[in-house]
């Protein structure tokens, strides 16, 4: 049943996923990939091209173009669903005592604690998308693609010294990219 | 119930417009609430923003929309957070869903398939850049339990494929112990 299964995987996804947009990215690649099938490592590292460029939330992206791609706009909309479901609830709850009892430090620091973790997952994914930007699989190979690996330093460089906006240095590495490849 | 139904309205409306025209995440769209909901509005205290703001951030979930919901729940209750959410989710799924129905046919082509490539490599800069200025965050903690819960989930997770979710659940279970032994000392 494939839209249970959505619903499921993105339901964990919205659950597990704390701390912002790329605390989601490892989790949506362990079930989006590694159990479920549904992308290409390609595809993934588009979905996240894309999923810059435009607005909204990475995971409410990922949801409805992996359900798309699975069974149609039902299925958009099913794993959508799945992934806001779980912040609905807490979230929710969270407001309520908090307007109740202005008390949810207990929840806060176990949540914060959790950060570090958060950081060395989002770093395991990053990785992946290095190792599809430089080999075009989701390891690291031997067979090297130099101008991204340039591209892709380059790009850093300007983002940490210059803290260049996001979405300019990634279509001006697309640019460069299609320059290279009409003129070489 | 005029006012009411017109209330409603407004904070769909608005959390439409926010969604839909903000680039760059989580961390964007909450000082941009603020300037609706406490500046515009004035629905919502300045200090409670702030609270609510780092609720939305140490929830699980999207930012974006743990924002919404709260911002909706304290602006019209269970109703307004719904609305809320249909508002912020609304316009990633318009958007994403056109991109998809043409992402074959764009795919395949050579153009596209280049700036793709080579906007990976930006793609994988960004992300790093982030994980960075992350590992920098953690590291100013000054403190050797997130530095060590850092590296040895990174070592489990990157070599050993430990399930992430495992990870999760542990490491939140080190994070109440260390809160919890945290208070016992305080006292």
């Amino acid at each position: 049943m494939i839209y249970l299964e959505l619903l499921w995987s993105f339901f964990q996804i919205g659950l597990f996923s704390i701390g912002g947009g790329y605390a989601a990215m490892p989790l949506i690649q362990h079930q989006a990939i590694d159990i479920h099938n549904w992308l290409t490592m390609q595809s993934f590292a588009d979905i996240m091209t894309i999923s810059q460029m435009t607005p909204g939330p990475i995971a409410i992206n990922c949801a409805t173009f992996v359900g798309i791609q699975v069974a149609g706009i039902p299925g958009a909309l099913v794993a959508t669903f799945g992934c806001v479901l779980p912040s609905s609830i807490i979230v929710t709850l969270l407001a309520f005592i908090y307007y109740r009892f202005k008390g949810i430090d207990a929840v806060q620091s176990v949540l914060k604690g959790l950060r570090p973790a958060v950081v060395a997952m989002i770093a395991t994914a990053g990785l992946s998308l290095m190792a599809m930007a430089f080999c075009g699989s989701d390891t690291f190979t031997s067979d090297v693609n130099i101008e991204n690996v340039i591209l892709f330093i380059v790009a850093l460089l300007v983002l940490r010294i210059w803290k260049l906006n996001p979405i300019l240095v990634m279509v001006c590495s697309g640019v460069i990219g299609l320059l290279a490849g009409v003129i070489l | 119930m005029k006012e009411k139904a017109h209330r409603y309205l407004t904070l769909f409306l608005t959390t439409l417009e926010i969604s839909a025209f903000t680039f760059g995440g989580g961390y964007v769209i909450i000082p941009l609430m603020r300037k609706t909901f406490v500046g515009k509005l004035k629905w919502i205290e300045d200090s409670e923003m702030l609270d609510l703001a780092a609720i939305a951030q140490s929830s699980p979930g999207p930012i974006a929309v743990n924002a919404a919901i709260l911002i909706g729940y304290k602006s019209g209750g269970i109703p307004g957070a719904l609305l809320s959410i249909l508002g912020a989710v609304l316009p990633p799924l318009v958007i994403i869903s056109i991109i998809s129905a043409f992402y074959q046919a764009f795919r395949s082509n050579k153009y596209v398939s280049m700036c793709m490539t080579a906007m990976s490599a930006g793609v994988a800069a960004v992300v790093i850049d982030v994980v960075i200025s992350m590992v920098i965050d953690v590291l100013k903690m000054k403190r050797l339990l997130p530095l060590a819960m850092l590296v040895i989930t990174f070592i489990l997770v990157q070599f050993f494929s430990v399930n992430i979710i495992i990870m999760i659940f542990a490491a939140g279970a080190v994070g109440y112990i260390d809160y919890a032994l945290g208070r016992k000392k305080a006292k």
